[in-house]
């Protein structure tokens, strides 16, 4: 399995220009809404048309200059945000909908479809008629009944409440199990394409900022743009003041580091998570949650005060601002923590240990 | 009431045929003219749209009789088109039943054509990416999801123009005449029985056409109705 895409499109107020050359079968795009991602699988499928470029499927050319494969040609299967369902249709319908052979074959294949797809029952309703969840078994029938060498999933998941969210991630990833084809996963929500993908693509603005290794990505951004779509809630612009300083006036201090900062350092991410609190008990000796400070460890702390507080059922949101600095920035606090805080108060300032410091383009 | 048995009696039923078959192959034509004319002027470019669209409306906002006057302009015998048809094909359509069904067809066809294209605008593009993807042909995505997706538009569409085809009065008038038993149309019938003071005949017809067009809204959405179950009740 093997895929190029390399491609142009005028797009509104800019343009897409999306390359990767991909061997992997689960790649996730993750982009902002309007970056440009689902255009991209549209162009891949063939429903939209590039300005200019390439399209490589496993060494079939489905688009080149003078090459256009119809989207009918292209056994490139789609799988609508909303599932495009025909409306008019049984479910035995739908799924046969795009099947060649005699009647016979078809419905075979319409049986199996039904069967592995958990659709008993069903057959002889309307799509109206079925849940979210069943709609979205259907679709994915009538994607899989069609034997696609490639599927594109575009934001299946974004119209569904959260708790049905999680269901049909999980019983989506399953049923793909068994498919040894190309997936491609465009979302906006970092939790599906990290559940879901090796290789992570990030778009912004119509442009591939990285690409690589999922779990790669997220536990080391590299990007502006990749930090904040990974979720990473503090980022700020940085001065490199020289190889082991940085200097990051929205928060008021100058980093030390241990490692040598690259000289193309623009911004600094720090995951709202990460931090550590201190109190001041005495000038000389900060304290950690567990009471202790480990010593010979270079202090990059923030004096904060709190500007607000969100509480949720498993942590609350600290907002803050340093004395000196004018971003604010963001604490997570996990509920078990919750009382420590209780007990000393909010601290003076927050620690940030520098392994977990993002260093970013 | 004698007076009333006596006439329907001695009524003569051609107008009630001549009406019926007119209304009939009118609207078969638009059904399949609006829909490919939608078709198409939906998949135009913009600038092409526009002009499309305002010819194949006109016929719709402009008094019948000037479509009347076109068609005959058209298809009168001394007239090139016309002379072509008649010479070549012995076709003739001033003063025949051909002639009733063109006039009918030219008015009534607007309000498919509109009706549809409306109704095909409300379809849901994804619907059509989907049927690509799924290597249906653009026919077949077309008459087996579009078409029945725009069910109830095109079911409007198609009783208006019915309704429309078969009480045209004006374009008929002109191109294909009120010849009794050819091309008398009860529209006909009914102002020419007027113009002669008996009301009571005009009466019968008038009864007679709206028991039909009762008839006919009450089965097509009697039909709609069972097609129609995506649609969702409010």
């Amino acid at each position: 399995m093997s895929m190029k895409v390399g491609i142009k499109k005028k797009l509104g107020t800019f343009e897409l220009d999306f390359e990767i050359h991909s061997d992997c079968k689960r790649i996730g795009i993750l982009g902002a809404s309007g970056c440009g991602k689902s255009m991209t699988l549209k162009c891949i499928a063939g429903i939209e048309t590039p300005d200019q470029g390439k399209i490589v499927v496993d060494g079939h050319t489905l688009y080149d200059r003078g090459v256009n494969i119809k989207p009918q040609k292209r056994k490139v299967g789609y799988l609508f945000q909303n599932y495009a369902l025909f409306p008019n249709m049984t479910v035995g319908a739908n799924i046969g909908a795009g099947l060649k052979g005699n009647k016979e074959q078809n419905r075979r294949i319409v049986d199996q479809m039904i069967a592995k797809f958990r659709l008993e029952g069903l057959r002889d309703r309307l799509p109206g008629e079925l849940s979210g969840g069943q709609q979205q078994r259907v679709a994915l029938a009538r994607i899989m009944a069609y034997e696609p060498e490639m599927i594109l999933l575009d934001e299946p998941f974004s119209a569904l409440d959260a708790f049905l969210k999680d269901q049909l991630q999980q019983e989506l990833m399953k049923m793909l199990e068994g498919y040894d084809g190309t997936v491609i996963l465009v979302s906006h929500s970092r939790d599906e394409i990290y559940r879901f993908s090796e290789e992570l693509v990030i778009m912004a603005a119509g442009r591939v900022v990285c690409h690589g290794k999922t779990k790669e990505i997220f536990a080391n951004p590299q990007w502006k743009e990749a930090a904040r779509l990974t979720g990473c809630k503090n980022i700020t612009a940085a001065q490199r003041v020289d190889g082991h300083h940085l200097e990051v006036p929205a928060w008021g201090i100058i980093l030390t580091l241990q490692r040598e900062i690259p000289a193309d350092i623009r911004f600094v991410g720090f995951r709202a998570h990460d931090f550590l609190p201190v109190w001041k008990s005495s000038a000389e000796d900060p304290v950690l949650w567990n009471g202790t400070f480990p010593k010979g460890i270079i202090e990059n702390r923030i004096p904060v005060k709190v500007d607000s507080m969100a509480e949720l059922p498993f942590e609350r949101k600290y907002f803050l601002r340093s004395s000196d600095g004018s971003e604010e920035i963001c604490w997570f606090v996990q509920r078990d923590q919750w009382q420590l805080l209780e007990k000393k108060g909010l601290p003076d300032e927050l620690e940030i240990p520098e392994e977990k410091l993002l260093l970013l383009r | 009431m004698e007076e009333l048995m006596d006439i329907v009696q001695g009524l003569d039923w051609s107008p009630l045929f001549i009406s019926l078959k007119t209304g009939v192959v009118a609207t078969i034509l638009s059904f399949f003219l609006g829909i490919y004319a939608a078709r198409k002027v939906i998949h135009a470019e913009p600038r092409v749209k526009a002009v499309a669209d305002g010819i194949l409306t006109l016929p719709m906002v402009l008094p019948p009789t000037v479509a009347g006057f076109f068609l005959l302009l058209l298809f009168s015998r001394r007239r090139p088109l016309g002379t072509l048809l008649y010479e070549n094909f012995g076709i003739s359509v001033v003063q025949t039943w051909l002639g009733c069904i063109i006039a009918a067809t030219i008015i009534a066809f607007p309000l498919m054509y509109r009706n549809a294209r409306a109704a095909f605008e409300q379809v849901d593009v994804n619907l059509v990416y989907a049927g690509r993807t799924l290597g249906m042909s653009e026919m077949a995505i077309f008459w087996k999801v579009v078409v029945p997706t725009a069910g109830p538009g095109i079911m409007s569409g198609t009783i208006l123009t019915f309704a429309r085809a078969m009480g045209e009065y004006g374009a008929t008038s002109m191109l294909a005449g009120n010849i009794p038993g050819k091309t008398g149309t009860i529209s006909q019938r009914i102002a020419m029985v007027i113009q002669d003071g008996d009301y009571l005949t005009a009466g019968v017809w008038v009864v007679i056409v709206i028991l039909i067009a009762f008839l006919v809204i009450f089965l097509m959405s009697l039909i709609s109705g069972k097609k129609m179950k995506q649609v969702k009740r409010w």
